[in-house]
């Protein structure tokens, strides 16, 4: 079995809008002038900007070939943990372009968009079942944002106990967002280390956790591809000081149907519709963030919400203790019309399945890594498993080079040096789309790369040689910020 | 078997096998009992593919899309016609489906791409240096003011009431749990903010105005610009609607130091409000308290001109409590529709359209006003205005609803002083016949 997957084919280079456009050109048609001109007060009026110009060919072969300088979903194995690049699949872009939904204003009368606040009305049921909490709001529209919606909560709550609280405990293992949504609440971030197995100890958490501390942070499974498993021993224990219990989604894949989020004692959880329910991650977004909370913290969600009264939908602003609004308008919408798409092709049985899968391909990937390379904690792990460089830096071989050598194998490389308590981290989350043949490549080709880095660790030092481009100087790029291109010539 | 489940049952007995357990459920063993649900998922599905269309097809018939209608909405987001290659590229699988480019040789597609949104956005917002996007434009406004916050260190900031409500809300949601005060400027009867009501610029980190604001008159930045600069504050300009820089002066033109607004209107579909496009531009000195993702240009090991992430610093998954932002994405497909649409115009072509935009909101204003319904406000405006309504015209806007005529949006659900206010847009997708029905239906 040949592990290379990526085959040199002809690209193109491409260049800049502005150096590609010639003035006098246009890809645009402008619809029929049907009224007269009114002249513009001359105070006002300024120059257009300079915006180049290019005919429609141009304008799509520029887009076309950028494109095709892309590694994604759709062209290769990208297994990015922690990030859940599974499949998105085709009908829910059908879906979210029907023009019900895509060309529907937000404002509009609540008579002509039943379809949309049902569709909100159904998912955020949905959602609520899935997790085991009681009650969502969709309006966060990245899982950052369903975060610090999540501390708003938090802050909300411990206000009207009329107690506000300073601190919160943050795992080690957190997502770098978490401490910063925290402090935009002002609250003082007190990490947790977690203990010699890679998981949270109760004791641990019982040590700091006091009556100024909000709350703690839990990303379940954790960013090390572990179950928690004294999750509801320590939501006890901050619980019995007043806190509350912040649950990260943002690893949801792992235990779809299987786990009761309300009875472990989360209180408040955000998921990532981008990652568990396959809606596309855009190279970058855009998401959607919702959050699930239990009927004691559901005032608090953002506003407006729907109600569903007499047989028809309303939004409502009558939740005096809410957070407010995150958004100016309901939340990305076209992003929830794709999650709620998913969840109706998979049904529940399908939506366990998913979890059975991605944590099965993640073991068949941990078991098959082990021989070549160190395993951050070797036990069974959930959806992703972490690995370090520990074998390879002998022979002058960091993390970051074998990353760079996947790609000339045609994969994606995983995510790199984190979590940061695992040194030279290599984090693998396969997701259950991808097939045994393909995870059996991805193994070919990690043990290739692991005999060379014993033989020929130059291949590894000068990867990647087949992408468009050689490893970039990133930090030319921040020591001389280039942010934009040249103004244009006077 | 699911079609997007790859596993057959034999591969997934001999996968089992290799993992060294005898059946999936083991995988599982880890979950204690305390954790686990007590009865199984239930849940609609599975559908079909077939299925689901006749499912969806029957939620969406029930929205009236502006194209079905005489939807006269905007008030932050707008009707545009998107041309096919704009749509067309932003649906390539391989921007859509990869994530944000964290190993650029792979990813110099979307790296490109957002270089060159930053580029034409600073360039329409007439600064030096804009971000790869955020959330939307209400989010982006309350970055802005965080980021005001952090350059001045003074903890209150100053906002016109005529900055579109929703947006003034979620910079509550922002500022408030922080303990940043808020201060409101009144608008005066001319629809616009008086730069003489700012009388405290030594003492707050930055004045906001919307221009055109919610009222769809165009303030007057350049003096909120330069009083805010005598007390050393910053002028931060938000804006709903980008189009009308393709005619007016731009913010950064008349001095603003931060602009900021919703990015809706360059080729990205209203879809029931989300997702839009957070555009957020500043000068350079600021860069580094901008909050948000940076594309910066660099070159590779044969010294070819490449793109990557950069300023990195900044960001959480470095700084992490100390971060300018908990932002750690943005939103990267709308970037590039938004940036795929203004190279799709060109510079004459956004004129062109932002002219026939007025120009229709114009002839509606005219023809309203034949009829007895005047605008509200002198001020001058762009694609909406707010015209006053006979009294009582809240009834027959049900029942036009009813009937696919949308007569723009009461305000007074907004401004309860402002009964019979209603904001109208008309932009280059209404036709004249739309309009002039229009005209004939709110005859008092």
């Amino acid at each position: 079995m040949n592990p290379v997957q990526a085959a040199a084919g002809l690209v193109f280079e491409e260049p800049l809008l502005w150096e590609r456009g010639r003035p006098g050109r246009t890809g645009y048609s402008l619809p029929r002038r049907d009224v007269e001109e009114t002249p513009v007060p001359e105070a006002l009026a300024a120059e257009p900007p300079e915006i180049p110009e290019l005919s429609e060919v141009d304008l799509v072969r520029h887009y076309v070939r950028l494109s095709q300088w892309n590694v994604a979903v759709d062209t290769a194995m990208y297994p990015l943990g922690s990030c859940t690049m599974k499949y998105n699949p085709k009908t829910n872009e059908r879906q979210a372009a029907l023009p019900g939904f895509a060309l529907a204003h937000p404002l509009l009368p609540e008579a002509l968009c039943q379809g949309a606040l049902e569709l909100i009305a159904a998912l955020e049921c949905l959602l609520a079942e899935i997790t085991g909490l009681d009650a969502v709001s969709l309006q966060p529209g990245a899982g950052a944002q369903g975060e610090l919606a999540g501390m708003l909560i938090f802050h909300a709550f411990h206000r009207r106990q009329g107690r506000p609280r300073s601190k919160i405990l943050v795992p080690d293992t957190a997502h770098g967002t978490n401490p910063a949504s925290a402090a935009l609440c002002g609250y003082r971030a007190v990490p947790v280390a977690s203990g010699g197995q890679g998981i949270l100890e109760p004791e641990a958490v019982a040590r700091l956790m006091d009556e100024e501390t909000a709350g703690i942070m839990i990303t379940n499974p954790n960013t090390l591809g572990l179950f928690e498993e004294h999750v509801a021993e320590i939501a006890r224990i901050v619980h019995a000081k007043g806190g509350l219990v912040y649950g990260d989604g943002a690893n949801m894949n792992a235990v779809l149907g299987r786990v009761d989020l309300g009875r472990i004692g989360v209180d408040v959880l955000h998921l990532n519709l981008h990652k568990t329910f396959a809606t596309p991650h855009g190279g970058g977004g855009p998401g959607a963030g919702p959050v699930c909370v239990t009927r004691q913290l559901a005032p608090f969600l953002p506003v407006p919400r729907v109600v569903h009264r007499e047989g028809r939908f309303f939004w409502s602003e009558d939740f005096p203790l809410s957070i407010g609004k995150l958004q100016a308008f309901w939340g990305n919408f076209g992003v929830l019309v794709r999650a709620y798409a998913y969840i109706l092709s998979m049904g529940a049985n399908h939506l366990e399945e998913v979890s059975r899968l991605a944590v099965l391909n993640a073991n068949y990937l941990r078991v098959g890594l082990r021989g070549d390379y160190e395993p951050a904690h070797d036990r069974p792990c959930m959806h992703e498993c972490v690995f370090s460089d520990a074998r390879q830096r002998p022979h002058g071989v960091t993390t970051l080079d074998i990353a760079k050598r996947l790609m000339d194998y045609g994969f994606h490389p995983p995510t790199v040096y984190f979590p940061l308590v695992v040194p030279g981290a290599l984090m693998i989350e396969p997701t259950e789309t991808e097939s045994k043949e393909m995870l059996d490549l991805f193994l070919a080709a990690m043990a290739a790369i692991a005999a060379e880095a014993r033989e020929q660790p130059e291949l590894l030092r000068e990867a990647p040689r087949r992408c468009l481009r050689r490893r970039l100087d990133e930090v030319q790029a921040a020591r001389k910020p280039r942010l934009t291109g040249s103004p244009p010539a006077p | 078997m699911m079609r997007y489940l790859p596993h057959t049952p034999e591969e997934t007995a001999a996968m089992l096998a290799a993992v060294g357990v005898d059946d999936l459920e083991r995988l599982f063993d880890v979950i204690p009992p305390e954790c686990r649900r007590t009865r199984p998922m239930t849940l609609p599905g599975p559908m079909s593919e077939w299925e689901l269309n006749g499912h969806m097809d029957g939620l969406a018939a029930r929205v009236t899309p502006w194209s079905r209608a005489r939807v006269f909405l905007g008030a932050g987001s707008y009707p545009h016609f998107i041309p096919e290659a704009v749509r067309f590229v932003t649906q390539r699988s391989e921007f859509v489906t990869a994530y944000t480019p964290y190993q650029p040789e792979m990813s110099q597609g979307t790296l490109q791409a957002i270089f060159e949104y930053q580029t034409l956005t600073a360039r329409l917002l007439g600064l030096e240096v804009a971000n790869a996007s955020m959330y939307d434009g209400a989010s982006a406004l309350a970055e802005a003011l965080l980021m005001a916050v952090r350059l001045t260190g003074r903890r209150a900031v100053a906002i016109s009431r005529a900055v579109h409500p929703l947006y003034r809300r979620v910079a509550a949601t922002y500022l408030d749990p922080a303990g940043i005060e808020r201060r409101e400027l009144d608008f005066g009867p001319e629809g616009t903010t008086d730069p003489a009501r700012l009388a405290d610029a030594r003492e707050i980190a930055a004045v906001a105005v919307q221009s055109p604001n919610v009222f769809g008159c165009l303030e007057p930045l350049a003096a909120f610009a330069a009083r805010a600069h005598e007390g050393g504050a910053l002028c931060v300009a938000a804006f709903t609607e980008p189009l009308a820089f393709g005619l007016f002066a731009s913010p950064g033109s008349l001095g603003a130091d931060i602009a900021c607004g919703e990015g809706q209107s360059l080729g990205i579909p209203p879809s029931f409000g989300g997702p839009g496009l957070g555009m957020f531009a500043a000068r350079l000195a600021h860069v580094r308290q901008m909050p948000g993702r940076l594309v910066g240009e660099t070159h590779d090991l044969e010294g070819r001109r490449g793109f990557v992430l950069t300023l990195s610093t900044r960001e959480q998954h470095i700084r992490r409590e100390k971060a300018t932002s908990n932002i750690c994405t943005n939103n990267s497909l709308c970037a590039l529709a938004a940036a795929a649409y203004l190279a799709c115009l060109g510079k004459r072509g956004l004129r062109d359209l932002a002219r026939l935009n007025r120009d229709k909101a114009e002839y509606l204003k005219r023809g309203l006003a034949a009829q007895g319904v005047r605008p509200a406000f002198p001020a001058p405006t762009f694609n909406e205005f707010t015209a006053v309504f006979p009294p009582g015209f809240r009834e027959r806007y049900l029942r036009l609803a009813e009937n696919g005529l949308v007569a723009g949006f009461p305000l007074e659900r907004w401004y309860p002083e402002l009964s019979d206010h209603y904001l109208l847009c008309a932009t280059e997708v209404h036709e004249r016949a739309d309009l002039d029905a229009l005209i004939a239906e709110v005859r008092p």
